[in-house]
């Protein structure tokens, strides 16, 4: 290979330095990794897969199935990186990949002797043996033989960002037809965004020579589209995905700052401009480096100045090599062609690491390049994503998009259309418009004039490759269509044809029609397989985008999380909210901490911030019925003023929620839920009032970030709030158990709702999100006489679980009503949701697991969550009896208890009964109690 | 990506949306007391590959639930409309 | 030449280079079998197998519409475990595995089961507890299970994100390992061999379009290619199952929701585990071929195009950088997707309809691949008895007008939530 000295589209003032395995070369910029490579004489560039063969570039472009890299180093490494798609820049480092010590010399060709034993499937008929699990065995040798490039756990330093866009006319191709299209639609004043893979606009013009007519048509074009405003040209920028909804996912490689950006663009009308792919042909040591696509090397001779080969044959079955040939010989190359057209019956290529001659029909030919013309495949991915199936078009042997959906459109190429005038009047009319432009051309021929013939006739088939990456050669189809895989599902499946990171770009069309001959059918009877996105390989990083560390996923925030955070309070995630689990006040760890903070509670008063409630506002005249409906038990009745602890089921009859509803006036109510559930109580009040209950008047809200709440609680309660609200009448009288009342401080409206999670006096307060920080501090400032502090989510779940309240642990969307001591709350006056699937058998069956209380009898040890529970003479095996749902070490009793579902429930209470937790080999006695462990008549809380 | 119309937003992503299950199952009346009516209405489904009319709600908009046509075949949206103006089947 | 499987006969083929025997035929459908199951999936293809080997059963077919295993078996993230907390689910998935633990040999084609071990993550002390629960329940079931605090975590898997960074911070994890992955093609072609070996007619491109229904009792299908009549009839289609069972007057308990699968480019080994990501659905393992294949939550609304939405890509690329942060550079080679036919609690029905000689497997949700060889066993026992094996008792297709929903996850009654 040379560089020829002059032509090219590349920069030749401005050389570019890189490395291959650390060896210094150089290139200029608008060289490919690959381009470069070639010019620098190196062909051998990679190992295949399977039998380590040596490899070298088949083609230009995203097609590559030989060519891969691995990239940048550290964080930055890039495996399995195309040399022919990645753009040449100062300091590239690459290494080649699946070769050792080098591609050079392979230790791994060893492969290559076990060949007939390594051919399609053989893994399925093998490493059986000798006993069960012996796979386990060969297993780990199998996954370093496989994967190509090495991919390193580091962090990726790079930044990638999302983009939505929205366009009139989305183009997708920067060839003649997408070109055109995109002019003609550009200068009608649509919102144009045209989208190129390369780094250059042109496509197939880009095999011209500089001096061609096709180059000044093209810059022309160029020109043009940049000088319109409603144009967007986005090179460097891949449509790897068709989705519904005229949805294209593009990914955009852009520069240091952001590497690279993902655009969901939504177009009214979409314009496939997408070209096509040239083929291989299939003949024995088809795979030797030097072994090119015809149209790459005149990509590498007009675009790149590369002249790949001295000593050229080309061998075709259609009319498109003539271009090739005749470029070369202008480039000084002596070419002859074997046309399969004309009867040629054999082909062998001979040379190990590089070709040095080729045999066609017995007589022997010295060369260093061959060339394969097999006829061009449209690139029909993109058309094919949303369940179009490609269909095949007789006249060029290969498969067309299948039809298009409305508003999406097929230009050139991709349709079969070989000349470029076609093209463009194709990409014209898609958009609506007519063709003003003019591109003769006389190296196309209508057709190609192309035979479907791919294979010379009487050629050997051992070592004749059809999907290069994956070494599946014609013999392994064979062995396919014996065992009787046929469809071209199977086929693929076992043979792994086309399952590589080229996705069988250049071995799909050759592989089905092998196996159609195979089959003795016609080809489009031979089916094709499903194309999926993305067309070329999309990273990981940059489909997450932003949404990385912190950012994966939103955080919700109380209003009172900076002063949680400066105030000693460590968090803890609770769904998307960060709660404040417990304080440094209280301890150095949260098992300390939250004891300290339920002692302060039950002898003294915290304060807690209970914001993340779910909160509902609910006004209307049918306010009270909605309520009663949703329900279980009675809310008609509920005075104003007073609030009342409801459950909800969903249909179904499980529990779906609970809370807090407290009646602010005739019609007007404030709900609150759990945090978990509270969008979906949400949506479920939406849903019934809007789809079922229209005819009832109310209007629910979600007031969740609207107010902040927050608990005073223990015996100091009231006595805080004389001196948070002095002049304001907060006594047992004006504020009985349950009741509510709001008033104003200071200007700032307050809601007080006497309600107890935790079973001692205790004042849920709400006021508005913005003053939130200010009650806050206003109550620990106004109780610091009193010793109050905070206390977190640790000992405000924990001090509930002395009390015997339900909470998350309890509420698991399994358990019902009558599971965890509620029954009676249930109504047997009015209906409410779920009154009758409530009632089926399985639900109400009397041995079910219901709510107990559970207390340690072994002072050494603790009870644990996740324990399962058995009965004392039980043999401690199977599912047991029940489980423990929620432990704490109770400050009051001065011992583990826990809540849980058990056989028979309370039936059973003074029993002993084993915790067991086999996962720490650990059984610990306890005892069956009521869950009420405190305080069982309820007296502090009417205090 | 699936769009959706909802009838007082316009045409948004389906991302704004969240999914409700069939809407030509006629919910029961408030205080139905037959169970294997509850019981076929919460649990069975024709599950239709083909037209389906369907619930959604406009979580990241409006909060209102539309009614939407779609074929669960190929995807392709139709009509929506506001709830209480559609009988249910 | 021997059309067994071995070493030694791949040895001998590849000296000789004499052909191997179809792995099964194409017989013409017969107008009469005593079983006929349409479904040619790994569930239909396993349900015919243990129809002739456990029950001696000689005149079977498996009928499929499109090949076989062009369903959710080739479809599936290849994942099996037996890691259930529910009563009936612990059991019949720990059969499976036992039964994965012994197929190659028994279907005498390697099925690759790569028992590398699953490690569900944890990130708060509540989850915690919850596989604690899962993993004392398995323990208690004689099934292997180990409770892993963080640091245990970060030994296994050190490249998970530790960092201050990390939204939701590993808190810990349980441990199954003789859980692990197992090649989803290899299921479907070995069963299918291997019935067909014992005498099953497996025929392609067949699709069922009627019953035949009298009295009550299923005696046939109408295909496409003819009637066929059959003394029993199983459904196996997942994804399709209403729409057949319209054909038969039944309505199910399912809607069909698409599942979304991916596969990044082959690399050498990166990932040596399966890994289920505890803040939110997502799952990951590398394939023998070098990939790394993985997959999250249902799309979220039921369609059977078998092809998802866009946003749902990046949805499960933001929890795998959020699992795996230096999986960002690699690269996504292909997303496909199935249809998963979802039941309001997420467990499966196997057993007998309300149509005598009528039986179905189906409503699998997320777990039917790991379930594929215990659901083939007792669906075939199903039918050979007409009646449910001990096992896929609690699998009832009226379980929902008792009461007797089996909720692994705590989920609840929705569908499109599990």
């Amino acid at each position: 290979m040379t560089r020829l000295s002059s032509g090219g589209r590349v920069d030749r003032n401005q050389r570019v330095n890189f490395s291959l395995d650390g060896r210094a070369l150089s290139g200029f910029q608008g060289d490919t990794l690959a381009s470069a490579l070639l010019a620098n004489e190196v062909k051998l560039i990679g190992r295949s897969f399977k039998y380590h063969r040596p490899r070298g570039f088949v083609s230009a472009g995203v097609e590559e199935p030989n060519g891969l890299f691995t990239l940048g180093r550290g964080g930055r490494t890039d495996p399995n990186v195309p040399g022919t798609t990645t753009e040449l820049f100062e300091g590239l480092e690459a290494r080649c990949q699946n070769a050792w010590p080098s591609v050079q010399f392979d230790l791994m060709a060893i492969n290559s002797l076990a060949s007939p034993l390594l051919s399609a499937g053989f893994y399925y008929k093998t490493f059986m043996g000798p006993r069960r699990g012996s796979w386990m065995f060969y297993e780990p040798f199998i996954r370093k033989a496989a994967g190509l490039g090495t991919a390193v756990h580091e962090r990726d330093p790079d930044r990638y960002e999302a983009r939505h866009a929205f366009a009139d006319v989305l183009v997708i191709g920067g060839g003649p037809a997408g070109l055109s299209a995109a002019v003609t639609a550009g200068r009608a004043g649509q919102r144009v965004v045209l989208a190129e893979q390369d780094f250059l606009l042109g496509g197939s013009l880009l095999l011209e020579e500089v001096g061609s007519q096709a180059e000044s048509w093209r810059r022309e074009m160029q020109q043009e589209l940049r000088s319109l405003p409603n144009v967007e040209i986005l090179t460097r920028t891949t449509a790897f995905g068709l989705y519904d909804g005229n949805t294209v996912a593009l990914v955009e490689r852009r520069d240091a700052k952001v590497r690279q950006v993902i655009i969901t663009l939504r177009a009214r009308s979409i314009v496939f401009a997408t070209g096509a792919t040239e083929r291989p042909l299939v003949f024995r040591n088809n795979d030797r480096p030097g072994v090119m696509l015809a149209s790459a090397v005149r990509t590498y001779l007009n675009r790149f100045a590369v002249l790949c080969g001295k000593k050229v044959v080309v061998i075709t079955n259609n009319d498109s090599a003539a271009a090739t040939v005749s470029d070369l010989q202008r480039a000084g190359a002596e070419v002859s062609v074997a046309d399969l057209r004309k009867g040629v019956t054999s082909i062998e290529v001979e040379g190990g690491k590089a070709v040095e001659g080729i045999t066609v029909d017995g007589q022997r030919i010295d060369c260093d390049l061959v060339c394969m013309a097999g006829g061009w495949s449209p690139a029909v991915h993109l058309t094919s994503h949303c369940g179009i199936k490609p269909k095949y078009h007789a006249g060029i042997h290969s498969l067309v998009p299948g039809g298009y959906a409305p508003n999406q459109f097929g230009a050139g190429a991709l349709n079969g259309t070989s000349t470029w005038q076609e093209a463009i009047d194709e990409g014209a009319r898609a958009v609506g418009g007519t063709a003003v432009l003019n591109l003769s051309d006389t190296a196309h021929t209508p057709g190609y004039g192309i035979a479907p013939i791919w294979q010379p006739p009487k050629g050997s088939t051992k070592k004749a490759f059809v999907d290069f990456q994956n070494d599946v050669g014609v013999k392994d189809i064979e062995i396919a269509h014996q065992e009787g895989y046929l469809s071209v599902e199977h086929l693929k499946r076992y043979t792994t044809l086309g399952m590589g990171t080229d996705q069988g770009k250049t071995s799909n069309v050759n592989a089905l029609t092998i196996m159609a001959g195979l089959r003795g059918i016609e080809i489009p009877a031979a089916g094709t397989t499903t194309f999926r996105p993305p067309f070329t390989p999309v990273a990981i990083g940059a489909l997450a985008g932003r949404s990385v560390g912190k950012h994966f996923r939103a955080t919700r925030r109380s209003p009172l999380h900076d002063w949680h955070l400066a105030n000693g309070g460590e968090m803890i995630e609770a769904g998307p909210w960060l709660r404040a689990w417990w304080y440094r006040w209280a301890g150095d760890n949260v098992g300390s901490a939250y004891i300290e903070e339920m002692r302060l509670v039950r002898r003294g008063v915290g304060l807690s911030d209970v914001s993340t409630l779910g909160k509902i506002d609910i006004q209307g005249p049918d306010a009270t019925e909605l309520l009663n409906r949703v329900y279980v038990n009675a809310f008609a009745k509920l005075p104003v003023g007073k609030a009342r602890y409801g459950v909800m089921l969903n249909d179904d009859g499980v529990l779906l929620d609970d809370g807090t509803t407290t009646r602010l006036s005739e019609t007007r109510y404030f709900m609150t839920t759990t945090t978990a559930q509270a969008g979906e109580v949400m949506s479920w009040l939406e849903f019934l009032l809007q789809t079922a209950w229209t005819d009832l008047k109310v209007h629910v809200t979600s007031i969740t970030d609207e107010w902040a709440g927050m608990v005073v609680s223990g015996p100091k309660a009231r006595a805080t709030l004389e001196l948070a609200f002095p002049g304001h009448d907060v006594s047992d009288a004006k504020i009985p158990y349950m009741g509510c009342l709001e008033f104003n401080l200071d200007g700032i409206p307050l809601r007080l709702i006497r309600l107890s999670f935790s079973g001692e006096l205790a004042y849920e307060i709400y006021t508005p999100a913005d003053y939130g920080v200010a009650l806050w501090e206003h109550l620990l400032k106004s109780g610091a006489p009193l010793g109050i502090k905070p206390y977190g989510l640790e000992a405000l779940a924990s001090l509930r679980i002395e009390k015997g309240h339900v909470a998350g642990g309890e509420l698991d969307h399994r358990n019902t009503l009558d599971d965890l001591g509620l029954g009676k709350m249930a109504s047997k006056e009015k209906p409410f949701v779920g009154r009758d699937l409530r009632q089926r058998p399985v639900l109400q069956a009397p041995q079910r697991w219901s709510l107990i209380g559970i207390e340690c009898l072994e002072a050494d040890k603790k009870l644990r969550g996740g324990s399962i529970l058995f009965a004392a003479n039980d043999q401690i095996e199977g599912h047991g009896r029940g489980y423990i749902t929620s432990v704490t070490w109770s400050t009051e009793l001065d011992k583990f208890i826990a809540l849980g579902l058990y056989q028979g429930g309370l039936k059973h209470a003074g029993e002993e009964i084993i915790c067991a937790f086999p996962l720490k080999n650990e059984q610990v006695r306890a005892r069956v109690v009521s869950p009420l462990f405190i305080d069982p008549n309820g007296e502090r809380l009417r205090v | 990506m699936l769009r959706i119309t909802c009838p007082f937003c316009g045409e948004r992503d389906y991302t704004e949306f969240r999914y409700g299950g069939d809407a030509t199952k006629p919910r029961p009346a408030h205080g139905t007391s037959d169970r294997q009516v509850w019981h076929d209405f919460v649990f069975l489904f024709d599950n239709p590959k083909g037209p389906h009319r369907e619930y959604w709600q406009h979580v990241l908009g409006c909060r209102q639930w539309l009614v939407l046509d779609r074929n669960t075949a190929t995807n392709s949206v139709g009509e929506s409309h506001v709830p209480r103006e559609v009988a249910s089947k | 030449m021997s059309s067994r499987y071995s070493a030694l006969s791949l040895a001998r083929h590849a000296l000789s280079d004499a052909p191997w025997p179809r792995a099964w035929g194409s017989p013409q459908p017969k107008p009469n079998y005593e079983v006929l199951v349409i479904g040619g999936g790994g569930h239909g293809l396993a349900t015919a197998y243990y129809l002739a080997r456990n029950h001696g059963i000689k005149n079977i077919a498996v009928i499929e519409r499109a090949y076989i295993g062009s369903g959710n078996v080739g479809r599936n993230t290849t994942l099996v475990r037996s890691n259930y907390v529910i009563d009936g689910n612990t059991q019949f998935f720990e059969f499976s595995m036992q039964l994965w633990e012994g197929l190659s040999h028994d279907l005498n084609f390697n099925v690759m089961l790569s028992q590398r071990g699953q490690i569900v993550l944890a990130h708060g002390p509540g989850q915690h507890d919850a596989l604690a629960r899962k993993g004392n329940i398995m323990r208690l079931n004689g099934i292997d299970a180990e409770l892993l605090d963080r640091g245990d975590v970060m030994k296994i898997l050190p490249y998970l994100d530790y960092s201050d960074e990390a939204r939701f911070p590993i808190y810990g994890g349980l441990l199954q390992r003789r859980a692990g992955t197992v090649r989803h093609d290899a299921v479907a072609w070995g069963y299918a061999r291997a019935a067909a070996s014992l005498g099953v007619d497996i025929i392609e491109g067949c699709e069922v379009t009627g019953f035949v229904i009298q009295d009550g009792k299923v005696t046939g299908v109408e295909t496409n290619r003819g009637r066929i009549l059959a003394g029993r009839t199983a459904i196996a289609v997942a994804g399709h199952s209403s729409h057949l069972a319209a054909m038969a007057g039944l309505r199910l308990p399912i809607e069909s929701h698409l599942l979304q699968a991916f596969v990044s480019e082959p690399i050498k080994p990166f990932v040596d585990h399966v890994i289920s990501f505890g803040a939110e659905l997502f799952y990951i393992s590398q394939s023998d071929k070098g990939g790394l294949v993985f997959g999250g939550h249902i799309d979220g609304f039921n369609t059977y195009t078998q092809r998802g939405q866009f946003p749902k890509v990046q949805t499960v690329a933001e929890c795998a950088v959020a699992l795996i942060p230096s999986i960002s550079r690699i690269r996504l080679l292909r997303h496909w997707a199935g249809i998963q036919d979802m039941t309001p609690d997420g467990s499966p029905y196997i057993g007998r309809t309300p149509l005598r000689n009528l039986y179905i497997d189906g409503g699998w949700c997320y777990q039917g691949f790991k379930a594929t060889p215990a659901a083939g066993w007792c669906l075939a026992h199903t039918v050979a008895h007409d009646e449910e094996h001990t096992l896929n008792r609690c699998y009832a297709l009226d379980r929902f007008e008792r009461g007797a929903e089996l909720d692994d996850y705590g989920i609840g009654n929705w569908t499109y939530k599990q």
